[in-house]
């Protein structure tokens, strides 16, 4: 008996629950459904909550303590040597153990001792499946029976319905908090114990990065090194490139979009401008790596200069280019929202309309323009598929744009992926740059709304 | 720019030049107003001819896998190979069908006797075709003992040949298909034996080492499934928020402390959510690695400030008119919701769900985090099993060496941009249809 299968049997309930309640209301008034406090409805509704919810809850925390409770079960069960053995063999023995019973080792290749202790676990599982079900049905049953009993003439069944589902709105947007509580107790914890082995000043200031830490101590090449300068500069050096792409195309587009285009031209190329935004990063990523930086290398060439084949510049144009539409669709935000009244009186001065676009609206659209552009540089540090693909690996402290560089994001990606040991200060130091990444960012989002808010409080 | 001041501040010395400063300096003007609508017009065009490159790129590197190029062989389906023991399904799928190609080229080119050679011949063929056969006989089995002519895939260096993707003049010391080789493909392409034809592996085959038997099958599944996942969580939850948040939550603390979370998650990079996955569902709860489950979990709370900024803008734009009726006829605050606020605005929010699940379709870098980069071959077939989505395909292949993943990267993206972009035009369907204004 899966548990999924025992959602379904819930369900039914619950359904059952809803004709119980609401038979039972227009019963105990006889029909007159007129002088029922609520719609028949609710009270099935009310049954049926009664039916479902106890019943739930109590199958998650079965379900959540079960797998405990039975490997408590099955290792006191094992023979005398293997409980005294230390706690991580143990383990070890524990996870043959739960491999056979998924079926992801064969039987016919362990030992008996594990195949008993298999057998054991699952019959333990079994049973409490079937106690699950049993208990979950019955509490359902008896919900349904009692709440049942409490429908009468004047029962609140709208107020109680009401209020259940106010409560179930409330805890879905608590999810939330629980999410920022979750990014930031689960980066700051795993940091906590990076800088444990590596200090904090000599991750932030240090200027080497070589997070290959050295199995044994006569390894060659192997420094460890967690200076985390090269991958702030490298990660600044491709953002700036990026902006310097995004900003004055986005913000040009904005102007033109919002001031001269005319609605037909607007309705037109907004949407196509924004598609560039819709592309998926790994598609800019993949143009960036096989397209834009043999291009770049091969007219660096001809030019008699050296560039990497995994250049910050090519990273930082492609990045540039799927920015765009940030900053101009939110400037072009800022801009709409200058008064009329402003550019009319500029007008009747006589200016032409560039002059009150760069004399007028211009300066009055700045804070907002600012916001958006620190958006988006947010945005481009926080950027990692285009990086991944297109920049580099090794940690270059360089200003040189033709050279490779690497970035926060891009460090994060390859020291997590694949297999890893959550005790080595290398993956560790991999949610140390997330912290760093999400409270960089954070920071950034906050002042751009700040600038954001304040400015739009002075025209309305 | 300080024309306007300078003349001003002259016409104030003597009013009977002022029109002559502004007649001189209007020419300058001008050019400078047309000048700066120029720059506006190049930056529109730039963003443009941007989008054009790319689309042109793409599609100029993809189109051609949606070919492949195959070779007709004449298979003698020999039931004493494939079946010495008469063991029924059990051998015939365990049995050795690169054996009936290799018999097979043999047959074709007699004169082959040199060991190297025969390889090459052999090599012609994909490695994966024997899979191809084996599914042949194990679909029907009145194949056996019979000859029958079959279109097998080709080697992807045969098929990059093929495609003109490696050039026939170059030394054979640089080319990946030796002068043999070229030999025995002119002699098949006289018979009309090696000919391009439509690539249904790509879209039915999970992935494989081989590019030539590589396909999107398996990552599409999972990024169905993810998807699917994704939006039954995250919909009902961003919708039961924003109805909160906007017609419910009483101004206070805690519910300003809701909004600054959301508004903030919605700007978090996506790789920090990639790390909450890995440190709390994986490592802290104990979820299996690489699934739909833990993915669509990630993608879930990637997505949820998304929608329910979406669903506020939209339960914002109902105006309270309607509620003030429905509250006047005895309706309580949720039955106004419920029954008239929320069907109003559903088209609004289904579009910010749509547009939310576009971006989650597309994301690729938590789930990286995740464990979603596995090489994976079978197709997935429930959430809890090992998969990959369309975006880390690409990512896994783009990464590949061979020249034909190239291709073949090239049109998956084109398989996943013709899926956002329906669902992209599916949302703006879904605004000019319901649309409203009060």
């Amino acid at each position: 008996m899966s548990p999924s299968i025992l959602l379904i049997i819930l369900l039914i309930l619950a359904y059952a629950g809803f004709y119980a309640g609401k038979r039972r209301a227009v019963a105990c008034v006889e029909g007159k459904v007129k002088i029922l406090h609520s719609l028949p409805g609710f009270y099935g509704f009310y049954v049926s909550l009664w039916s479902v919810i106890p019943a739930l809850l109590v199958t998650l925390i079965w379900l959540i303590a079960e797998p405990a409770w039975i490997t408590h079960a099955v290792t006191a069960q094992l023979p005398e040597e293997m409980i005294n053995l230390p706690p991580e063999r143990l383990n070890l023995v524990l996870n043959d153990v739960r491999n056979v019973v998924n079926g992801s080792t064969l039987a016919t290749q362990t030992d008996s001792v594990i195949l008993d202790a298999a057998g054991h676990y699952q019959s333990l599982q079994s049973l409490s499946h079937w106690l699950l079900v049993f208990v979950a049905m019955g509490l359902s049953l008896a919900c349904m029976w009692i709440s049942c009993q409490r429908i009468h003439q004047h029962y609140r069944a709208r107020n109680a319905v009401e209020k259940a589902v106010t409560g179930g709105m409330v805890i879905c947007s608590t999810i939330a908090i629980f999410t920022t509580v979750g990014i930031v107790s689960s980066v700051a914890y795993e940091s906590f114990l990076f800088f444990q082995s590596v200090p904090v000043f000599d991750f932030l200031f240090g200027l080497e990065w070589s997070p290959q830490t050295a199995m044994r101590s006569d390894q060659v090449g192997s420094s460890g090194a967690f200076g985390a300068i090269p991958l702030f500069t490298g990660t600044l050096l491709v953002s700036f490139i990026a902006m310097l792409v995004a900003v004055p195309i986005g913000l040009m587009s904005a102007i033109y979009l919002s001031e001269f285009a005319g609605p037909t031209f607007r309705a037109s190329a907004k949407p196509t401008l924004e598609i560039l935004a819709g592309i998926p990063t790994v598609v800019y990523g993949f143009f960036a790596a096989l397209t834009v930086a043999p291009f770049i290398r091969e007219t660096g060439e001809s030019m008699g200069l050296s560039v990497s084949s995994e250049s910050a510049l090519a990273a930082g144009l492609v990045m540039g280019v799927m920015i765009i539409p940030f900053v101009s669709s939110l400037s072009d935000d800022v801009i709409n929202a200058v008064p009329q009244s402003l550019r009319d009186g500029a007008y009747a001065l006589g200016a032409t309309q560039a002059e009150t676009i760069k004399q007028i609206i211009f300066p009055a659209a700045l804070p907002g323009i600012v916001g958006s552009i620190l958006l988006a540089v947010s945005r481009a540090i926080g950027e990692t598929m285009i990086l991944v693909m297109a920049a580099g690996l090794s940690a270059n402290l360089t200003f040189n744009p033709f050279e490779a560089v690497t970035t926060v994001t891009v460090q994060i990606v390859t020291l997590l992926v694949g297999d890893q040991e959550f005790d080595s200060p290398k993956t560790l130091a991999a949610f140390a740059l997330g912290l760093v990444l999400f409270v960089v960012t954070l920071m950034l989002n906050v002042l751009a709304l700040y600038i954001v808010r304040k400015y739009r409080e002075q025209y309305e | 720019m300080n024309n306007l001041a300078t003349s001003a501040d002259l016409g104030a010395d003597n009013k009977s030049s002022t029109f002559d400063i502004v007649q001189k300096s209007l020419a300058k003007r001008r050019s400078a107003e047309r000048r700066f609508k120029a720059y506006g017009l190049t930056g529109i065009m730039l963003g443009l001819m941007f989008l054009l490159v790319l689309f042109i790129s793409i599609i100029g590197k993809g189109y051609t896998a949606f070919v492949q190029t195959q070779v007709q062989l004449d298979i003698y389906f020999d039931a004493e190979w494939l079946d010495p023991e008469h063991g029924g399904d059990d051998s015939l799928a365990k049995a050795d069908y690169n054996g009936l190609i290799k018999k097979s080229l043999s047959t074709a080119f007699p004169e082959v006797m040199e060991r190297r050679d025969k390889r090459d011949l052999y090599a012609m063929v994909s490695s994966g075709a024997g899979f191809l056969l084996r599914e042949m006989v194990i679909a029907d089995k009145s194949l056996l003992g019979k000859t029958v002519p079959v279109w097998l895939p080709a080697d992807d260096d045969i098929d990059m040949l093929m495609k003109g993707h490696i050039d026939r003049e170059q030394v054979q010391a640089n080319r990946r298909v030796n002068d043999k080789q070229l030999a025995w493909i002119d002699s098949l392409s006289q018979e009309a034996r090696i000919e391009k034809h439509f690539n249904a592996l790509f879209f039915i085959a999970g992935d494989s080492r081989e590019p030539e038997m590589a396909g999107i099958r398996g990552a599409l599944m999972g990024s169905l499934m993810t998807l699917v996942g994704t939006f039954l969580l995250s919909f009902p939850i961003g919708v039961a928020t924003a109805v909160y948040m906007e017609e419910f939550a009483p101004i206070n603390k805690f519910t300003d402390f809701i909004e600054v979370n959301i508004n903030n998650l919605a700007a978090v990079p996506s790789i920090v959510f990639g790390l909450l996955g890995l440190a709390m569902f994986i490592n802290f709860f104990g979820l299996p690695r690489s699934t739909p489950v833990i993915g669509c979990l990630v993608l879930t709370l990637m997505t949820l400030p998304t929608i329910i900024i979406a669903g506020r803008a939209s339960l914002k734009s109902v105006p309270p008119s309607i509620r003030e009726a429905a509250l006047g006829m005895g309706a309580s605050k949720l039955q106004t919701i419920t029954h008239h606020v929320l069907p109003l605005a559903m088209p609004g929010m289904m579009t910010g769900s749509i547009i939310g699940m576009a971006r989650a379709l597309g994301e690729t870098a938590p789930l990286l985090m995740i464990g979603m980069v596995a090489f994976i071959v079978d197709v997935p077939t429930s959430f809890t099993q090992p998969s990959t989505v369309l975006p880390v395909q690409i990512y896994l292949w783009a990464d590949s060496p061979e020249r034909a993943f190239v291709e073949r990267t090239s049109a998956a993206i084109m398989v996943l941009l013709f899926f956002l972009i329906s669902m992209n035009g599916l949302a703006v369907y879904l605004r000019r249809r319901y649309e409203r204004r009060w």
